[in-house]
């Protein structure tokens, strides 16, 4: 079972808000303080079920995309499974930046739901999810049109769609610079470039 | 009604927040207006709701009232309200809501859309969140879909009747005949999980497994599956990093290994792609080095040949020198699973192993010293100490405790010497003091009792040690043990191993007594200290009198447990000090393992101390429940829990009293013959406690001190007085001592303490040391309440309190509301 946490909830267990919250705020505290020099795995604590799970994660630019795994994944599999993950949302956001993750945390939740179902991956093919996203959307925007006839609407719609746990991350980030830091800063301009990146090592 | 804000409009209000508070009341304003919406059915919003609503619930707020709305999206006609319905059921709903009846009915019109979309959501709701009995009514639909020709459907359908047979195994037989088909697609998708179902079936039931090995021949079809992956080249489709889909290639190595594992034909069948894929993957990539890394595992868990074997280990060497710390952090990994059934193979790379002790990387580390105590043999004993004494010297913190007890395991196992073993243990104590367990100091105490040649040089390097440097509380206590025990030899300079030193007697009671003074000193040390100066007594010739001097201020120290004990040993010098020498004498040497009465006494004692206290069953006796229910009634609330007192048992716990009669005994009936043994049954093995036992040890031995006590009763002649201990380890329980004490002219007989808590702590209360409260304030009842305050609330407590004075029974209610803040902040 492989639950990839601040992206969907911990898959396994139903958590109350709270427990949540510090699951995230503990990763955060976990991670961001680790040199970019370390290896990218972290024993499992209790919070997270016990020394059987472990957080892979990796660090791009502002964000960490951190999954956390348990002994039925291997651990080399999944620092390329979350290369896959950034690549295809790269592809589905044209160069994806912090911003976009927040304000269309339901098309991550998407992407999500095609490589990785109930804690299980499910496809790796970037071309495949990327399809099967992109019919989807159609799907919506075709219906939206036919049933509502408000363009302002289905817009809307297509962007408020389902937020979901991706956008906790994003959360967690942001209250780690609470109350400090101002929340309003400007963070559009710091963009992930995949391809730029050394990808798989 | 205006129409409701725009998710994206929400989202920038909220980022605009600039304090918690700030964004808290945002929501709440929000959170309002979506449940007035959800009350008036409006349908054009629910799902713009609904997705708010999620996006609160991501933030931490509670958003659980949105539960109904999302059935009612699923139940629409429009995809875009079934999808956020779908992932609003994920994300809020909880297995044990009723809403999963009306959702069952739901997923299984889903199940069988005309749209693959619609039906791919159902599928993986029910894969995500499925509870047994939503499992059980739509097995049928999963078994369905899992046999479609829509590739789409049946990687879901697959990972679904994982999560099915998770739920309820008993349903596996059922998916059984839709597995035959499953590894000739063609299409990746399903075949990664399809052998991620297989892989599920094969683990939890091992008929499926002799079935998938003899009737299936699963075997050989994941053998050609990977062979065709290895031999492809190039597709474009699934290659990352120059290899063709290397997540299904680490699946089905994952699966054979499975298969092989115990079983000799499969594994013979592995063998030779097993080499082929471990001699042919290219490693300049993370891609390459995971498949290598699952093939190692593999060949190490099946009956794999011995030159498979020894290059797997050879990876895996290779790994260790990588330049990734995540290949150096997972052949580690790889290296301790191995180590136990290839000890040699892995001893080879031991040096790489230990230089990994230098890493900067905890993970790391921590990794390398697991694998570095399990290569420790007693050939390597003092080279591998040596780089781990190094290790526990510079490690962080966290390190230390375990670093510490492996050493001590690993010397006790393997050492070469006794002088060997005694140094090493001293090290230890030097640089880790604090860290080791409890049992570290008893038992080294024990090791040096028995090596009889060594008592000299080691009594020198102790009182060495510690010159000027108290800091490391447990090598103190050894030193003043041993210096009390082998002062003679300390004082006399005979030493051959090493230049012996020039001591007088005077300087070594300096020591002592600064032992005494010094403020690092903790109450358990100050005991070892004045108990050696006591026994230096019979030890040392011409300075008896300044140590009656330093006893006998110790009498009205504030420490209660040093003062009792100074006052004791007082006694012993002015009434029976025919007896002192006796009494003192020096300890016998004691085995380990052997099974006559003192050496069993001496073990159990050395261990953990309250242990005898709490496991004690609670008395059988009427009084508890009817009592406990009495004082429910009468702190009326329902807040309150009530704690069944353990009464007293019929033998007083603590030791002390016991010995004291023995030795008035001794008194009254000159039998000495009788006194050395049992008196000294208690020196060994709680040194500083000559005359009491048990209830003197520190429930924990990392308390925080310094917490005020208070007077928690005081009325008619009783006072009752609260201690408080907390533990570092666990802060949110607190240890709280009462003490009774009784200043009439009358003894309180048939005492009973009783106490109750509000529900948000949980409260345990041991035994009594006994119930009775001696008059004129001559002694005192001590009970121990552990109080578990996990919120960290003001602790409040009520106590009622009865006991027989001057011949009529006396009842009473107090409430404690003066916990001083430390006690539970």
């Amino acid at each position: 079972c492989l639950c990839c946490d601040t992206w969907s909830t911990v898959q396994c267990d139903f958590q109350s808000e709270d427990t949540q919250q510090q699951i995230i705020r503990e990763t955060f505290h976990l991670v961001s303080k680790r040199d970019e020099n370390v290896c990218n795995f972290l024993e499992g604590g209790l919070l997270i079920g016990g020394s059987d799970n472990k957080l892979i994660y990796r660090h791009y630019a502002t964000l960490y995309f951190v999954f956390c795994v348990d002994s039925s994944e291997s651990e080399l599999g999944i620092l390329d499974l979350i290369q896959v993950f950034v690549e295809t949302l790269d592809k589905c956001f044209e160069n994806v930046c912090e911003l976009d993750l927040i304000f269309h945390v339901d098309k991550v939740h998407n992407i999500l739901a095609e490589m990785v179902m109930g804690g299980m991956v499910l496809e790796t093919n970037m071309n495949e999810i990327v399809t099967q996203i992109d019919a989807q959307n159609k799907l919506e925007k075709s219906e939206q049109i036919v049933y509502t006839g408000l363009f302002c609407i289905s817009q809307d719609f297509s962007q408020a769609g389902l937020a979901g746990a991706p956008a906790r991350a994003v959360s967690a980030v942001k209250n780690m610079n609470l109350p400090e830091i101002p929340r309003n800063i400007n963070i559009g301009d710091i963009s992930i470039k995949v391809p730029n990146l050394p990808s798989f090592k | 009604m205006p129409a409701p804000i725009r998710l994206r409009e929400l989202i920038r209000t909220i980022r605009t927040a600039r304090t918690q508070a700030e964004e808290r009341e945002m929501i709440q304003k929000e959170c309002a207006a979506i449940r007035s919406s959800f009350r008036e059915e409006d349908n054009t919003y629910r799902c713009r709701n609904v997705a708010k609503l999620l996006y609160m619930h991501m933030l931490g707020y509670p958003a659980h009232f949105g539960q109904l709305e999302c059935l009612k999206l699923i139940a629409s006609q429009k995809f875009t309200d079934k999808r956020i319905g779908y992932l609003g059921a994920m994300l809020l709903l909880d297995e044990r809501q009723d809403v999963h009846l009306l959702m069952t009915n739901c997923i299984k019109n889903d199940l069988n859309h005309s749209t693959q979309y619609v039906q791919g959501l159902a599928l993986c709701t029910l894969g995500c969140m499925g509870s047994s009995e939503m499992c059980r009514d739509l097995a049928g639909e999963v078994e369905k879909l899992l046999k479609t020709s829509n590739s789409y459907l049946r990687k879901k359908a697959a990972l679904c009747a994982v999560h099915v047979i998770r739920k309820v195994p008993e349903l596996m037989e059922m998916f059984l005949p839709a597995t035959k088909n499953l590894l000739n697609e063609k299409n990746h998708g399903v075949l990664h999980t399809s052998v991620v179902l297989l892989t599920e079936m094969c683990e939890r039931s091992p008929d499926m497994l002799a079935h998938f090995r003899k009737n299936e021949k699963l075997v050989p079809q994941l053998v050609r599956i990977l062979k065709n992956l290895i031999m492809s080249g190039y597709s474009p489709e699934h290659d990352v990093s120059g290899i063709s889909d290397p997540f299904l290639q680490v699946r089905i190595l994952r699966l054979l290994r499975i298969l092989g594992r115990n079983d000799d034909d499969s594994s013979e069948a592995m063998n030779d792609i097993l080499a082929q894929v471990a001699t042919n993957t290219e490693t300049s990539k993370n891609v390459g080095n995971a498949i290598l890394y699952e093939t190692v595992l593999t060949i190490m868990d099946i009956k794999s040949e011995s030159g498979l074997r020894v290059l797997a280990i050879n990876i895996l060497g290779r790994f260790l020198l990588n330049n990734d710390k995540n290949i150096r952090y997972v052949a580690l990994t790889s290296l301790l699973k191995t180590v136990q059934t290839d000890h040699n193979a892995v001893q080879r790379h031991r040096s790489t192993i230990v230089d990994c002790l230098k890493d900067l990387d905890v993970s790391i580390k921590r990794r390398a010293m697991e694998l570095s105590f399990a290569l420790v043999n007693g050939n390597n004993i003092r080279g591998m100490m040596k780089e781990l004494l190094y290790f526990l010297d510079s490690c962080e913190p966290e390190f230390k405790a375990d670093c510490a007890s492996g050493i001590f395991l690993a010397a006790e196992k393997y050492a070469p010497s006794k002088r060997w073993h005694i140094d090493t243990i001293m090290r230890v104590l030097t640089t880790a003091g604090s860290y080791v367990r409890d049992d570290a100091v008893p038992n080294l105490i024990q090791l040096i009792t028995n090596s009889v040649e060594m008592h000299a040089y080691t009594v020198q390097r102790l009182y060495k040690a510690i010159l000027g440097d108290y800091s490391q509380q447990p090598l103190v206590q050894v030193a003043a043990w041993c210096i009390g025990e082998y002062g003679d030899l300390l004082v006399s300079g005979q030493c051959e191993e090493e230049e012996p030193i020039q001591v007088t007697e005077d300087e070594v009671l300096d020591i002592l007594e600064s032992v005494l003074i010094s403020n690092m000193s903790t109450s358990v040390t100050r005991g070892y200290a004045l108990t050696a100066i006591m026994k230096l007594s019979t030890r040392f010739t011409c300075t008896v009198n300044r140590i009656k001097k330093v006893v006998s201020i110790y009498g009205s120290s504030i420490d209660v447990e040093l003062q009792q004990r100074a006052v004791e040993y007082n006694a012993l010098f002015k009434k029976y000090d025919h007896m002192r020498s006796a009494l003192l004498e020096r300890m016998p040497v004691m085995e380990k393992v052997t099974t006559n009465g003192p050496t069993e006494i001496v073990q159990t004692n050395g261990e953990t101390e309250p242990a005898p206290l709490e496991t004690k069953p609670p008395p059988s006796g009427p009084q508890p429940t009817s009592q406990a229910n009495d004082l429910l009634d009468l702190l009326g609330g329902n807040d309150i829990t009530p704690v069944i007192p353990t009464a007293p048992t019929s033998k007083p716990a603590s030791a002390g009293g016991e010995l004291l009669d023995l030795l008035g005994d001794i008194n009254l009936t000159g039998a000495p013959a009788a006194a050395p043994a049992p008196a000294s049954v208690p020196q060994i093995s709680q040194p500083p406690f000559l005359l009491d036992g048990l209830s003197s040890q520190p429930l924990f031995n990392d308390i925080a001190t310094g917490i005020p006590s208070i007077t928690a009763y005081s009325k008619n002649g009783l006072k009752i007085e609260f201690t408080f201990e907390r533990s570092n380890t666990n802060p949110s329980v607190t240890v709280i001592t009462i003490q009774a004490s009784n200043s009439t002219e009358l003894d309180m007989t048939d005492f009973v303490f009783q106490a109750a808590v509000p529900k948000t702590f949980q409260l345990q209360l041991l035994s009594p040391s006994s119930s009775i409260v001696p008059a004129f304030n001559t002694g005192t009842i001590t009970q121990v309440i552990k109080v578990l305050n996990p919120q960290k609330q003001q602790l409040r407590m009520r106590i009622k309190l009865t006991y027989n004075h001057k011949g009529s029974a006396m009842q009473d209610l107090a409430e404690v509301n003066n916990f001083p803040p430390q006690s539970w902040q």
